[in-house]
């Protein structure tokens, strides 16, 4: 069973959600999600200052063989990258949940973050997903 | 399951499944007129043998004819090895192995292509080829807006091949892509780099530059390559790859080499066979790697220590990425990159650099014997690679009607697309022209003329 922090939320399309403050969350993609992508070869960023609605495509992880989208798991602005990536995207393999964050984005409705999944829920929603 | 069509019972099975009386009762929704009837300019089936006697009928009107066309499609010498090789069973598939880690023959194969292209391209990557040259072109204007983002304009030269820029259009237009056309200076045959100021300013994605042109004419590569990147255009080198023995590669051109590289692979092995199949081949910086449409090969070491071959980059293929693909027709050659790789390789640098200086010499030979004679001129005082524009005093299409019944292949009649050069043949000699073949068609030439200016005063 992959690790699932509890400092954070979860989405069903496998991103987590961490507050920093200010209405401001950091987010990334689940250990689960790296497991079943596999070695990741490239990372592609949101635009700083984009603003994005919730489940939008913003980010793209690749592995060699898929390449997947990364969902705004609430709307807001893009306020951060991770641009560590470009040059390290096996980070997000090594360290998911912490050095391995892709972006941060200023929540439009910070109470939108409380209608995520807690790590219990996403852990049964793993587990059901075998 | 065997994999045989379904039987009469079949599918007497599967529409009582679904409640219809007859086959012909699903097409009911379409309208009578809508629906196709017999295709009646299709022959009735021929037997095997029927084929053959057809066919040794019309190999024997094929009469082999001396050809100097070029015009994007080039006649050179192919290695008998070529061929043998290609066709044997190991690499004998038509097209894009998908399963390709399964053969790693296959892979190695294009391991190599991708490093040859890119030496010879002067670049850092190169996929592992495209359909043809014209579709990469297009692509490679897709790629460039791609990387601009704010731009969706691209100059393009009128001295680009005309039927590559029609291909181009009707790909990049329903993309909300422009091409804003350059003209050529039309006493050298170029695009003049000052020409480009009136566009200074204006937001363009990419220039594309084409060397050696389409009227076989040299261009300033390197004003030009720093003219677009001074005014933040990519830019885009449009290449023959047997001229690239002798000239600068574009990784070369200018203060930062061009961006992206695109042509037509099909002088690097491929026989003129009635217009296919070719291949386009693609290469750029390695900043832009992630943008370009196709794949890429790499090398590695398994568990043990031994070599092996990868694909290391196809996540963006239609494959698995579909509607968010880089491309959906980055459709890989295998079969034509397998001949031309092992062309390069048996040809070597300097082979292909002796056969691209052959080629020039013999369309150098050629031009001069034509230069005034009988009323012809050669069009343009500018360096040539093995392809030059001949001005005749006669309408082209009567010429080359004329050379064909001496049996020869005169050119390709430029007037329906540069209208302004007046009656203009483009003419190309390879190094598969003897001096015998060049004094035929300086005499098939003359004659043609000559026979114009007697009926004129008879």
């Amino acid at each position: 069973m992959s690790n699932v922090p509890t400092d954070r939320r979860y989405t069903d399309s496998h991103e987590w959600v961490q507050p920093q403050g200010d209405g401001v969350f950091r987010v990334g993609i689940t250990d689960h999600a790296q497991e079943l992508l596999g070695d990741l070869v490239f990372v592609e960023t949101p635009e700083i200052g984009r603003h994005v609605n919730a489940k939008q495509d913003c980010a793209v992880v690749e592995s060699v063989k898929a390449a997947s989208d990364v969902y705004a798991p609430i709307a807001g602005e893009i306020v951060g990258a991770n641009e560590e990536l470009s040059g390290t995207p096996e980070t997000i393999n090594q360290d998911a949940h912490g050095a391995g964050w892709i972006f941060e984005i200023k929540a439009d409705n910070p109470a939108d973050y409380d209608g995520l999944m807690d790590a219990a829920a996403y852990e049964a929603l793993v587990a059901s997903e075998g | 399951m065997a994999f045989i069509p379904h039987t009469d019972e079949d599918i007497q099975a599967m529409l009582a499944a679904i409640g219809a009386p007859s086959i012909e009762a699903l097409f009911d929704e379409i309208p009578a007129e809508l629906r196709a009837g017999p295709l009646e300019r299709v022959p009735e089936r021929l037997s095997e043998m029927e084929v053959q006697r057809l066919m040794r009928e019309r190999a024997e009107q094929d009469r082999q004819p001396l050809c100097f066309i070029g015009a994007g499609a080039y006649e050179h010498h192919i290695p008998a090895a070529v061929w043998e090789l290609t066709t044997r069973g190991e690499f004998y598939s038509a097209y894009t192995p998908y399963q390709a880690e399964a053969s790693q023959g296959t892979l190695q194969l294009l391991y190599e292509y991708q490093s040859m292209m890119a030496s010879l391209t002067g670049m850092d990557v190169s996929n592992a080829s495209m359909y043809d040259g014209a579709s990469a072109l297009a692509e490679a204007v897709l790629m460039a807006v791609r990387i601009h983002k704010s731009a969706r304009r691209v100059l393009m030269p009128a001295t680009v091949h005309p039927i590559w820029r029609r291909v181009v259009e009707s790909i990049v237009k329903h993309q909300r892509i422009e091409l804003v056309e350059l003209p050529y200076c039309t006493e050298g045959g170029h695009t003049i780099p000052e020409s480009l100021e009136r566009f200074a300013g204006e937001d363009f994605a990419a220039l594309v530059i084409p060397q050696p042109n389409f009227f076989g004419v040299l261009e300033d590569v390197d004003a030009l390559t720093d003219w677009a990147h001074a005014h933040k255009m990519l830019a885009i080198g449009v290449v023959n790859p047997t001229s690239l023995a002798l000239l600068r590669p574009p990784g070369e051109w200018g203060e930062t080499g061009a961006d992206i590289v695109v042509g037509e692979g099909q002088p690097l092995g491929i026989p003129l066979s009635s217009g296919g199949p070719y291949f386009g081949f693609m290469a750029c910086k390695q900043a832009y790697v992630r943008q370009m449409p196709g794949r890429i090969i790499g090398a590695t070491t398994d568990l043990d220590g031994k070599r092996g071959y990868a694909l290391t980059l196809q996540a963006r293929e239609q494959h698995i990425r579909r509607s968010k693909a880089t491309s959906n027709i980055c459709t890989n050659q295998g079969l034509m990159v397998t001949a031309a790789t092992i062309y390069m390789a048996l040809t070597g640098p300097e082979g292909l650099a002796r056969v691209a200086a052959a080629s020039h010499a013999n369309t150098r030979r050629l031009a001069e014997q034509l230069d005034g004679l009988a009323g012809a001129e050669i069009a343009f005082a500018r360096p040539y690679f093995h392809e030059v524009v001949v001005r005749l005093p006669r309408a082209a299409n009567a010429v080359l009607k004329d050379m064909e019944a001496q049996g020869i292949l005169g050119g390709f009649d430029l007037t329906p697309y540069y209208p302004e050069l007046g009656d203009a043949l483009l003419v190309c000699a390879t190094e598969t022209k003897s001096d015998a073949d060049l004094a035929e068609y300086v005499q098939a030439f003359a004659k043609s003329l000559k026979a114009f200016d007697l009926s004129r005063f008879a």
